[in-house]
């Protein structure tokens, strides 16, 4: 706060005032109505008056100032923690297969490092041979390590993180200063914040306004010159430049002028927030525009793991029975897939997990060769009992091989099965199949209402998956998504980007895979998983630290309620001018046409009544710089976001920040006149 | 007011709201080049006129040919009408022997019916020959609102069309627009007006004898065919001096109510016709009625104004300036009717109105004539404060603005605040120099505010291109002449420029399919939406001109005090 | 320079038809078919043109109905209202006279109140018309100027009646008289 605060001056720099052209106007008017002050002193005379206005514009520009200020502030307490990991250290840099230690901030793209257990990773880069499990801590925040490993999408390692195991090989992917903590670090501080499409375009509508108004206030002395001539008044009495700047900075949109880059930094902030981390501005916008969603099924749909649901055993073999030695089988499966093998024969038919090591139990593990796991049992009498459970295929050859059959209903139980989009997992005993059991992709749960609010926002959603078309629609009418593309290869998911956006939509996605890269580079949001390939995050332009993949339907959510909070904001600024004309005019004009009286007739459009012309203008100035400080919140939390239709809510901030905007400052205005005229 | 005028308004009003789904019907089918009952009959007028220029009819061109055309024509129109009147004293048809008209005069009136403003500065009885008012004006009359509709069309396709810089062939446009919309309706018209006493003659003017032993001179002219077109393209510049208000111009009160009617057909038929064209007939309704609503709000406060009793005359109905066979009603609603839309031509003198009546036509101009507004004009001039209230309103639905699924960006917001800005300035500034100099303040009529209100109406009527006058402004003056002159043209071209250039940035854009979280342009939040931007946007600006004008002169009148 | 070419020819050929054709055609109709209502609606008497029955004129004599005040005295060259404000220390004078000279002129006996048209200018400055309740003020004053009796004073008020236009379709405009018309018929009332 503090150090907000002596920001607030820091910025007063013209330099950087002029980058707002509405409180830039503000800045030259303070300068004016200061002169003017200190021009009278010189003149033996001092208006309290005019040092107030001068002194409550200045609170304008420092309040402007502050917002944006905190809002940078928030983001430079974290840039300060991510800079704790800039490493500093000495790398083991491969000079053909000499190592040599070189300054970490001296490698260049295209070297390549070696780094072992307990070595700070000295930039980022990609694996190019070994593998290693990585501690990440420092930028997701997330204590578990991660694997890393050459080849495949798990390659990209990041600059600051620390290896816990092995040995890798690491060639650097960026040059010195550019590294990702370095470009984290600048984003988040906003040094490179560059303005956003929608921010300059509102930047533009500002400022034609302020022009306007400008012109009003310019040629006001003019009009009045006419009114007093005709008034019989003297032309001493037109209007002082410390009314008429009194007047400009009512009627300029400085609410929204004064706090519109603290709202975009908060933007950003609120992303950061959620462990995302957008590389523009414009990503966020962008993630507010979205129309449609193009979300892997793995892992934003399902859960990721199936679940088996049910039992069906061969003919001739009880369900019990079908149970017992699925049961068997999975008892040292640890795969989720094996756990809920066990907890269904347990809610089921009341089978309970056994201590199996007495039957002097030989587990099985899965691998792809075999493609099937089990577990060997010896009896009581010395017999051993075979069962697996696997792929149809594996067991019919395991089957085969004993000189056992495979029987059709089995068969026609596993074909149906994969239809309705179910993965069949068959079990069998020695050379018998005792049916088979049924596995599915297990919906996340809330995930349909979910889909069902981004419907009502307008956001079509599209499930990616490679399963066969079958099994991907019996997902996708579980879980209620608009559209799905089966057996997706990355071209496909290319094309059906390109599709989209031809027919004028914009299309948000998230992925990890350096084969996902084209498709996010593509697209209008593109998030990466900070879990996946150096190639990836390059592509994407936002970078998820999470790597959860539903952050996709949050990021839309920040960017619809940045461009929220900037569009109710300006409306609330445009709708004040209403009631600071009501205070000003009549103020000002309170001498004209008023023959003997001192009071014109225009004193009737003194509607709030206010109570001298001078607390009335002072209230308006008074009331325009409070009110950017008193929506610093505001700016920074973002307007209140619920995921309703666009009608909706429209109708919403509408009565809030329209009519609000039109009211507020009529009962604001009013009350500080009273206190005003109090003292 | 008695039941007969409220009968009156209530009828013109179903009238209004009956027509505009036929005539623009008819148009959608003109300017999409689809079949229509005019075709056989004119067909071969419109591919005459291509041959005959050398038009190539589906050569399409970008927003800058289109401009470039537009700028041309007009400008060709400029020198004519300049020309004409500095050697009408050599032309035939003079039969008055009128002498040239002074440079300052010919350039206003060149300006004012090149810009579709057909501002006044002269007489028309006493100034101009036969041969001025054919070639020079009643051509005008024509073209001038055909480029006013050309450049609609050109922001239709704008809206339209997707991923193309193309946004139609201006011949075309000016030609389809004239054939087929402008020259029936005026031919019709203008037989019409002819039954009702509208002189239309190549005749000397006429000396009578009156009863009292006195001479009259009574003017002539080919009147019938100009007036049909001054009141259907909302031009408004009379034959004659005081426009409608001449019983040669508007003999009786059917001429009246037709022609009232006429002011207003176009412009409103165009909001159906645009709702057809760009795929949203409901959207077009809704911009209709957002100018009805605001129609319908100046017409009460004019009324309450007229019929409000006041210190000086008490109950005594207001009839300085107006004529008797219109009476009080008739001529509220022709003066809030022609402010509306950009016409100008008045029956009554605004000047002699009350306070809140003569605020309340200033206010229709302030706007920049979007109530109707002009033929083409008044629809492309809704389009940028619709730009500016989809961009402050849109972004509260979480989206970034756009407007029948066109992204509104940084090019299209700069433009629209050109077209803002450009009325504005010329309103402003101008006002402010005449407010100040005795170049302007040598002209007035009236003492007082309403002295004020004077300028105040005559640039904001030159930048809204309306043309209609606090009358008693002496504006045939060099300072006048060429200040109302360079602010018609500020007005137009300031708004037309930019207008076409959003047309040719939004042609380039794709169009977003709609869905639930697009912000909705035809609901009746929208018409609200609209007004409150129209009003505070284009009419703030113009609040403290307004306090020191007409709102101080009607408190002062209420108060008893004269100037 | 293309654009130029298209534009000159284009504009050359407009202004035939809209500058040229049109008006001529609009003329040769009207000619044909209402020459009367084309040629300005005069009015004939002994081969003389009196006047327009659109165009009012000046009647000062106490003989006659009088017309309503005009800014430029009935001279039609050109037309013109008084443009002055209703805070005009001019015109509530100007109204104030023109009340006194009209009570002055046709008495105080009528209980009514003046219509307002006889005290304010007309737009044109050729307003034509007057209201009923205008004509019948003046009709005293006529009768007592003319000498007439009772029977030719209830004429006179029979001829406003016939002289009358309705609102127009029923509903549109005022009631109102022809004052030229009206005058015109006047003269003929005999005995």
């Amino acid at each position: 706060m503090l150090e907000a605060t002596k920001d607030s001056f820091r910025k007063l720099n013209p330099v950087s005032l002029m980058k707002n052209p509405v409180i830039f106007i503000v800045g030259i008017g303070a300068v004016l109505t200061t002169v003017v002050v200190f021009t009278n002193i010189f003149q033996g005379s001092f208006s309290g008056f005019n040092f107030q206005i001068a002194i409550w514009l200045w609170f304008t520009v420092l309040f402007a100032n502050f917002s944006e200020a905190i809002a940078e502030g928030r983001g430079k307490a974290q840039a300060d923690s991510l800079r704790k990991n800039r490493t500093e250290t000495l790398a083991r840099k491969m000079n053909g297969t000499k190592e040599e230690a070189v300054p970490a901030p001296q490698l260049k793209k295209g070297d390549v490092v070696v780094c072992e257990t307990g070595d700070v990773i000295p930039s980022d880069g990609e694996v190019i041979e070994g593998i290693a499990s990585v501690d990440e801590s420092a930028i997701t925040g997330e204590s578990a390590p991660v694997i890393r490993e050459s080849g495949g999408d798990r390659s990209a390692v990041t600059g600051g993180t620390k290896v816990i195991s092995d040995r890798i090989l690491i060639r650097i992917t960026c040059e010195p200063g550019d590294t990702f903590i370095d470009r984290m670090i600048s984003l988040v501080e906003g040094a490179q914040r560059k303005k956003t499409p929608n921010e300059i375009a509102l930047s533009i509508l500002l400022s034609g306004l302020s022009i306007i108004f400008l012109l009003a206030v310019v040629t006001l002395p003019a009009f009045f010159a006419y009114s007093l001539k005709a008034s019989g008044l003297p032309m001493t009495q037109n209007l002082t430049i410390p009314v008429l700047i009194a007047l400009l900075v009512c009627l300029i949109p400085t609410t929204i002028g004064g706090l519109l880059s603290a709202i975009g930094i908060s933007g950003m902030d609120r992303l950061l927030q959620r462990n995302v981390i957008a590389t523009s501005g414009r990503a966020i916008e962008a993630a507010g525009d979205v129309d449609v969603l193009l979300l892997d099924k793995t892992g934003t749909i399902t859960l990721g793991n199936r679940m088996a649901t049910n039992f069906v055993p061969a003919e001739g073999v009880s369900p019990e029975e079908l149970a017992d030695a699925a049961q068997l089988s999975s008892l040292s499966d640890e795969t989720p897939e094996g756990r809920s093998i066990v907890v269904l024969a347990k809610e089921k038919f009341g089978l309970r997990a056994r201590d199996v090591q007495q039957h002097n139990a030989v587990f099985i593990p899965f691998t792809a060769q075999s493609r099937m796991s089990g577990v060997d049992l010896t009896g009581d009498d010395g017999k051993i009992r075979h069962i697996r459970k696997g792929s149809s295929e594996a067991i019919r050859n395991f089957i085969l091989n004993q000189d056992g059959f495979f029987p059709k209903n089995v068969e026609d139980t596993v074909t149906e099965l994969a239809q309705m989009g179910a993965t069949p997992l068959v079990v069998a005993e020695d050379d018998k199949v005792l049916g088979v059991i049924h596995l599915k992709d297990i919906v996340k749960g809330g995930i349909k209402q979910r889909f069902e609010q981004l419907r009502s926002m307008g956001i079509k959603t599209v499930m990616i998956t490679g399963d066969n078309a079958l099994t991907a629609a019996a997902i996708a009418a579980e879980a209620g998504v608009d559209d799905f593309m089966a057996e997706a290869k990355p071209e496909d998911k290319l094309q059906r980007i390109r599709d989209e956006q031809a027919s004028g939509r914009l299309v948000g996605m998230i992925g990890d895979g350096t084969n996902d890269a084209p498709a996010l580079a593509q697209a209008d949001v593109g998030i990466a998983m900070n879990s996946g390939t150096q190639a990836a995050r390059e592509a994407g332009n936002m970078i998820d630290l999470d790597s959860n993949p539903t952050k996709l339907i949050e990021v839309v959510e920040v960017g619809k309620q940045l461009l929220m909070t900037r569009g109710a904001l300006t409306t609330f600024s445009i709708a004040n001018d209403v009631a600071k004309y009501f205070a000003i005019i009549p103020a000002i004009a309170i001498a004209l046409y008023s023959g003997k009286s001192g009071v014109g007739p225009l004193s009737a459009l003194n509607i709030m009544h206010l109570g001298s012309p001078e607390s009335a203008i002072l209230s308006a100035i008074i009331f325009n710089a409070l009110i950017i400080v008193l929506l610093v919140p505001l700016a920074l939390k973002g307007v209140k976001y619920k995921p309703i239709s666009a009608s909706k809510a429209l109708s919403q901030n509408l009565i809030i920040y329209g009519l609000g905007g039109l009211v507020a400052p009529f009962i604001g205005i009013k009350i500080i006149d009273m206190l005003i005229n109090l003292f | 007011m008695t039941t007969n005028d409220w009968m009156q308004i209530l009828l013109f009003l179903v009238l209004l709201i009956g027509l505009t789904p036929i005539l623009g019907t008819y148009m959608y089918k003109v300017f999409s080049g689809k079949k229509h009952f005019m075709l056989p009959v004119l067909g071969w007028l419109e591919r005459f006129t291509y041959k005959f220029s050398g038009v190539k009819a589906d050569e399409e061109t970008n927003w800058k040919g289109y401009a470039f055309g537009l700028l041309v024509f007009n400008l060709l129109g400029f020198i004519v009408v300049f020309l004409l009147q500095l050697f009408q004293a050599q032309l035939p048809f003079n039969p008055a022997h009128l002498p040239a008209v002074s440079w300052h005069s010919a350039f206003n009136t060149a300006v004012s019916f090149m810009t579709n403003t057909n501002w006044q500065g002269y007489a028309g009885e006493t100034t101009l020959s036969y041969t001025v008012q054919l070639l020079g004006l009643t051509v005008q009359n024509f073209v001038s609102a055909a480029t006013g509709i050309a450049v609609i069309l050109a922001v239709i396709k704008g809206l339209s069309r997707k991923t193309t810089d193309l946004i139609g062939n201006f011949w075309v446009d000016i030609t389809r627009a004239t054939v087929y919309i402008l020259l029936p309706l005026s031919i019709l018209f203008a037989i019409f007006l002819v039954g009702q006493g509208v002189v239309q003659n190549f005749s000397p003017y006429e000396t009578a004898h009156t009863l009292q032993g006195q001479t009259q001179v009574i003017p002539m002219g080919p009147a019938a065919s100009q007036i049909a077109i001054k009141q259907l393209g909302t031009n408004g510049g009379g034959f004659f001096n005081t426009n409608s208000a001449h019983p040669f111009e508007n003999p009786t009160p059917l001429s009246n109510f037709l022609e009232m009617l006429c002011i207003l057909l176009i412009p409103a038929a165009m909001t159906y016709m645009y709702g057809k064209m760009v795929g949203s007939v409901r959207h077009g309704w809704i911009i209709f009625s957002a100018m009805f609503l605001l129609m319908i709000a100046g017409l009460g406060i004019s009324l309450y104004g007229e019929f409000s009793s006041n210190p000086f005359f008490a109950h005594l109905p207001l009839m300085e300036g107006k004529e008797t066979r219109f009476g009080i009603t008739n001529s509220v609603m022709w003066s809030t009717f022609t402010t509306d839309a950009s016409n100008g031509s008045v029956n009554c003198m605004h000047d002699s109105l009350s306070p809140l009546s003569g605020m309340v036509a200033m206010i229709n101009l302030m706007l920049g004539e979007v109530i109707f507004g002009g033929v083409g004009s008044g629809l492309y001039g809704m389009v940028v404060f619709i730009i500016l209230t989809v961009f402050i309103a849109g972004l509260m639905v979480g989206r970034t603005p756009e407007y029948l699924g066109k992204k509104i960006e940084a090019f299209e917001m700069k433009m629209a605040m050109i077209a803002v800005l450009a009325p504005n300035v010329a309103i402003l500034i101008p006002t402010a120099w005449a407010a100040v100099s005795q170049m302007g303040l040598s002209s007035l009529n009236n003492a007082g505010p309403h002295g004020f209100s004077e300028i105040l109406y005559a640039f904001s009527s030159a930048a809204g291109n309306n043309g209609s006058a606090f009358a008693g402004l002496n504006a045939n003056t060099p300072f006048w002449n060429v200040m109302l002159g360079i602010v018609m043209l500020i007005g137009r071209f300031g708004v037309i420029f930019p207008v076409l250039a959003i047309a040719g940035s939004l042609a380039k854009k794709k169009i977003a399919p709609p869905s639930e979280g697009t912000f909705r342009t035809d609901n009746w939040l929208f018409v609200g939406l609209l007004i409150g931007v129209i009003l505070i946007v284009g009419g703030l600006t113009h609040f403290p001109g307004l306090a020191l004008g007409p709102i101080v002169e009607h408190l002062l009148m209420n108060s008893g005090v004269a100037f | 320079m293309k654009t130029i070419k298209i534009a000159l020819r284009i504009f050359l050929l407009l202004t035939l038809i809209t500058g040229v054709a049109y008006p001529l055609a609009i003329t040769g109709i009207a000619q044909a078919l209402l020459p009367q209502k084309a040629n300005g609606s005069l009015i004939h008497q002994q081969n003389k043109v009196i006047g327009s029955s659109l165009i009012g004129q000046a009647m000062d004599s106490s003989i006659y109905f009088s017309p309503r005040p005009s800014a430029i005295g009935y001279n039609p060259l050109p037309s013109g209202g008084s443009n002055l404000s209703l805070t005009s220390a001019k015109l509530i004078k100007q109204v104030k006279d023109r009340k006194a000279d009209f009570l002055k002129k046709n008495g105080t006996n009528n209980p009514s109140s003046i219509p307002s048209e006889m005290l304010f200018a007309s737009a044109s400055g050729l307003d034509p018309h007057i209201s009923p309740k205008a004509a019948e003020w003046q009709v005293n004053r006529i009768a007592k100027n003319r000498n007439f009796n009772s029977v030719q004073k209830l004429k006179l008020l029979q001829l406003i009646q016939e002289h009358t236009e309705q609102p127009q379709c029923g509903i549109l405009g005022e009631a109102r008289v022809n004052v030229l018309e009206l005058n015109l018929a006047l003269d003929k009332i005999k005995e």
